[in-house]
């Protein structure tokens, strides 16, 4: 379902971008790239001191004929982008989410970002990567790829 | 050719003929190669051995192919067996005794033998039975007995005894393990297999004793790879015992070091089977990695944080992302810091890499780090292999979930620390300060070296309960009259000043805290005078009885412990003696006591008494003084006055046993011992952690917690034991309210702890999406 996943750094530069192999892979990374501006966008917004856990989920950035871009954003302005296929629609429950109050943590979408944003605490708890350094754990690989394969 | 039927025997002679003359492992064998020497051996003539190679068509096709080669074996049974030589002849023949063959070697013969030991078929046969050896001595019977005839290109000279002994002698594990990893260091001198595999090594030789198998792993395995130095990058690392363990392996390493072959499918299965155990870490091991651990934290049962970790693990001078790769196989947790486990496992795995080893995709069972600390002090010695090839079983089950170490150490944190709180439960003590319980005070004091101005507390509630414990909580307990009760406890420890901020911080608290409210003043004795009568019983009772008692006890007052005070100031307070000062300042701090206290005049005398006697003081109910002061004066204020201490400690010790008194039911003063006994102990725990509870229990509790220590007095006084347990039922039912207020301070805390302990644990299941 996620064609593509990518971590964006806090100054907009990618630390991780994997899409499925069968796509065109610069389209994708177009699509990230644009879609930071959304983001910023959206960030700018909030505005508030105090961002809770709710707020750093994005939601769905823009939606494209053939693809959709949801957008997470940590606390450190590292962003999470992920697009996936119009086609599928069990992210569509991110509009849900915003409905009511207590449903928002069941959101699939959210969902894959809480893992995200997880792997990628793992990943800068250890203490080997250097903040800034394009991520290539294993183990967040993995997790993404499963996520994009299961996902599909 | 028409069909060639074969027995089993045949067949399986016949094939194994054949892969031994298939030295190229062509699956043809060369006509002038080992079949014609073959042929000569089975002793005919040579006229017979053309014919028979006509006759199997190997002329015409100009080698022999396997069909020809049954053929020609057969036929040559045929004809050593005296039949003529017919194409025909080859089925017909029934019963035909399989062909022999000269052996020309010894060697060869026996090695045939050997291999073929476990070929009981065709054991009578083939004992003379050995086809020469093409003078090459290069054959490996062991291959010979191969079903999967993997015939060798051993172009190396080797021992022939060498394959038959090499199960025994080279380790099994490693070099599966290694050639598995395509790793084949050119030279093999320094080659040491991991310590690892090495006391697998033993079992596999047994397991292979009779099969060939280890003489197919063992030729065509490549040497280990190079252990130079498996661990350089730290001190010296402990070849030595590396190598002691496999001084004959790297013999037989270099000796049969043999181009690899096709791993059999006995190697597979046991590379397959043992390749956990590379990862197993062998005592030497373990040893040298706890060393390291401890150079780095010297608390085996601590962390290493994530940068010393880094700094210690660069020095292996592996690329960053390969150690990047170890730490998040290591770091089971996730937490940023190497329990002792999970270095062994990083060590471990930085020493494998240096040697040549692929670094897994996940963590080896063998490696896997004791989840849940609570298990971690059986656990430690627990990684090396329990059972020969399985891998570790306690340590393979990674059923808990990562997030689960985390929360097993702060559970049980929570009830330590619920545990720590709950002990104290509040003994009602008397406070009421008289004349005559400074008196008895003073007396205790003097004479015994328990809690001093409690003594006369702790006698009174000690007659009620019958406990001699009791000590300055006893004072406390019974200082009902504020007066009396800071007196006494002034008497026995603490500072006056310290006092004296206890009786202001206590009034700040109780105008602040809701729960300084809660504990009601204590019900309005009848007269002062009636519990000062009292009192003087009390006092009475307690000079009589209180041999032991000091004289600081005498502050008996039957008061409600005020509410503990979390600021309660620590042990020092307790320590010291209280002043004149401090008792005045307290008498006159708290209203509510004044009226009902007209012992002021009695403190003053007490004050006498207590700087008399306190000085003299010093016991092991120091501490319990301390506690029993400031439960005194919080105790008098009850309600406004908030003793600030240590007592605070007390105070929740006692909030909790309170609730265990009043709703035991018990006698007022039974609870007392425990009070004491774990304020004691408590009071240093307690201390960091009285500021959250409100410790208007605390003080209480000290105050109860001292009355145990009151000696018994023998029912010298009725009227005064029956004055006290009025007085004792009064400050029993205010420390139940306190006691009340404190619990539901606790489940408030309990319940945001767990609350917060939920949300982490919903957030960490996202893990296992």
């Amino acid at each position: 379902m996620a064609v593509c996943i990518a971590v964006i750094a806090k100054e907009n530069y990618p630390l991780y971008i994997r899409s499925t192999p069968t796509e065109n892979e610069l389209k994708f990374h177009y699509m990230v790239h644009t879609s930071l501006d959304v983001v910023d966008e959206k960030i700018s917004a909030m505005g508030k001191a105090l961002v809770d856990q709710r707020e750093l989920y994005l939601g769905l950035l823009y939606p494209t004929e053939d693809y959709k871009v949801y957008g997470y954003v940590t606390n450190s302005k590292v962003k999470f982008v992920m697009v996936v296929d119009s086609s599928n629609t069990a992210l569509r429950d991110n509009e849900i989410r915003s409905v009511s109050a207590g449903d928002w943590r069941t959101t699939p979408g959210w969902w894959m970002f809480r893992k995200l944003h997880n792997s990628y605490t793992d990943v800068m708890c250890n203490p080997f990567y250097n903040p800034g350094d394009r991520i290539q754990s294993r183990a967040f690989d993995n997790m993404v790829m499963s996520m994009m394969i299961q996902v599909c | 050719m028409e069909g060639l039927t074969l027995s089993d025997a045949e067949q399986k002679y016949y094939s194994d003929l054949f892969s031994y003359c298939d030295i190229e492992s062509t699956k043809k064998v060369v006509i002038n190669g080992r079949v014609l020497e073959l042929f000569r051996a089975a002793q005919l003539h040579n006229d017979v051995v053309l014919q028979i190679m006509e006759l199997c068509g190997a002329k015409r096709l100009g080698y022999f192919g396997r069909s020809q080669f049954y053929i020609a074996l057969k036929l040559v049974a045929v004809a050593q067996s005296g039949f003529p030589l017919r194409v025909e002849s080859i089925n017909t023949v029934k019963d035909l005794p399989l062909p022999r063959f000269v052996a020309s070697k010894n060697e060869q013969e026996s090695r045939h033998a050997a291999s073929y030991s476990s070929d009981s078929e065709n054991q009578g046969s083939y004992s003379g039975v050995i086809p020469p050896p093409p003078g090459r001595g290069q054959v490996k019977k062991g291959s010979l007995s191969h079903d999967t005839v993997q015939p060798r290109t051993s172009a190396d000279p080797q021992e022939p005894v060498s394959p038959v002994v090499s199960p025994q002698q080279s380790p099994p594990t490693s070099p599966h393990t290694w050639r598995k990893h395509n790793r084949h260091p050119s030279g093999g001198n320094s080659e040491r297999p991991l310590a690892g595999p090495g006391p697998f090594w033993s079992p596999f030789g047994e397991a292979q004793s009779g099969s060939s198998a280890g003489d197919a792993v063992w030729s065509g395995h490549s040497p280990p790879p190079p252990q130079e130095n498996w661990v350089s990058f730290a001190d010296t690392p402990p070849t030595s015992t590396l190598l002691t363990m496999h001084p004959a392996s790297v013999q037989d390493q270099t000796t049969v070091r043999t181009v690899a072959s096709a791993t059999t499918a006995n190697e597979i299965r046991r590379q397959s089977s043992s390749y956990d155990d590379p990862w197993k870490i062998t005592d030497e091991q373990r040893q040298y990695y706890v060393n390291q651990f401890k150079t780095i934290q010297p608390d085996l049962n601590g962390f290493i944080p994530g940068s010393a970790a880094k700094e210690f693990f660069t020095k292996s001078k592996l690329p960053i992302l390969e150690l990047s790769h170890i730490w998040e196989l290591s770091d089971f947790d996730k937490d940023g810091a190497l329990t002792l486990d999970e270095f062994c496992a990083a060590f471990h795995l930085v020493v494998a890499r240096k040697n040549g080893y692929d670094l897994p995709e996940k963590l080896p069972e063998s490696l896997m780090p004791k989840l849940i600390d609570l298990e971690d002090s059986a656990d430690v010695g627990d990684q090396q292999s329990e059972v020969g090839y399985s891998g570790s079983p306690a340590e393979a089950p990674p059923s808990k979930s990562p997030s689960m170490p985390s929360l097993n150490q702060t559970w049980p944190e929570l009830n330590q620390s619920s545990e720590d709180t709950a002990i104290v439960h509040p003994v009602p003590i008397r406070m009421t300060p008289s004349k005559i319980h400074m008196q008895e005070m003073e007396l205790k004091r003097t004479g015994s070296d328990h809690t001093n101005p409690t003594s006369p507390l702790l006698v009174k509630p000690s007659d009620l309960s019958e406990e001699n414990k009791i000590n300055s909580s006893v004072k406390f307990a019974s200082g009902n009259t504020v007066a009396d009760g800071y007196s006494s406890s002034d008497s026995f420890t603490s500072d006056p000043e310290q006092i004296g901020s206890n009786v202001t911080r206590q009034r700040s608290h109780s105008g602040t805290s809701p729960d300084n409210t809660a504990p009601p003043p204590p019900p309005p004795r009848p007269q002062p005078s009636h519990s000062r009568s009292s009192s003087l019983d009390m006092n009475r009772t307690f000079a009589v009885t209180t041999g032991q008692q000091q004289a600081g006890v005498v502050a008996h007052p039957p008061a409600v412990p005020p509410r503990p005070q979390p600021s309660q100031a620590p042990g020092p307070i307790v320590h010291r003696p209280v002043d004149a000062d401090g008792l005045i300042t307290h008498t006159s701090t708290s209203p509510q006591q004044i009226p009902e206290q007209p012992n002021f005049a009695d403190f003053s005398q007490f004050e006498v008494f207590a700087a008399s006697n306190v000085n003299e003081e010093q016991d092991d109910d120091a501490e319990k003084h301390p506690e029993v002061l400031p439960v005194e004066k919080t105790s008098d204020p009850a309600s406004s006055l908030r003793v600030a201490k240590t007592d605070s400690k007390i105070e929740e010790k006692t909030a909790a046993s309170a609730p265990a008194n009043v709703s035991k039911g018990t006698t007022p003063l039974a609870p007392p011992p425990k009070p004491v006994r774990r304020r004691l102990k408590s009071e240093d725990e307690l201390r960091p952690e009285v500021d959250e509870h409100t410790q208007k229990t605390g003080v209480l509790a000290a105050v109860l917690a001292s009355q145990p220590s009151i000696p018994r007095s023998v029912g010298k006084d009725k009227k005064a034991i029956q004055a006290s347990i009025r007085r004792n039922k009064e400050t029993n039912t205010v420390l139940a309210r306190l006691n009340s207020e404190l619990q539901q301070q606790l489940k408030d805390v309990l319940e945001e702890r767990i609350s917060l302990e939920v949300q982490l644990e919903q957030l960490r299941p996202f893990s296992h999406l």
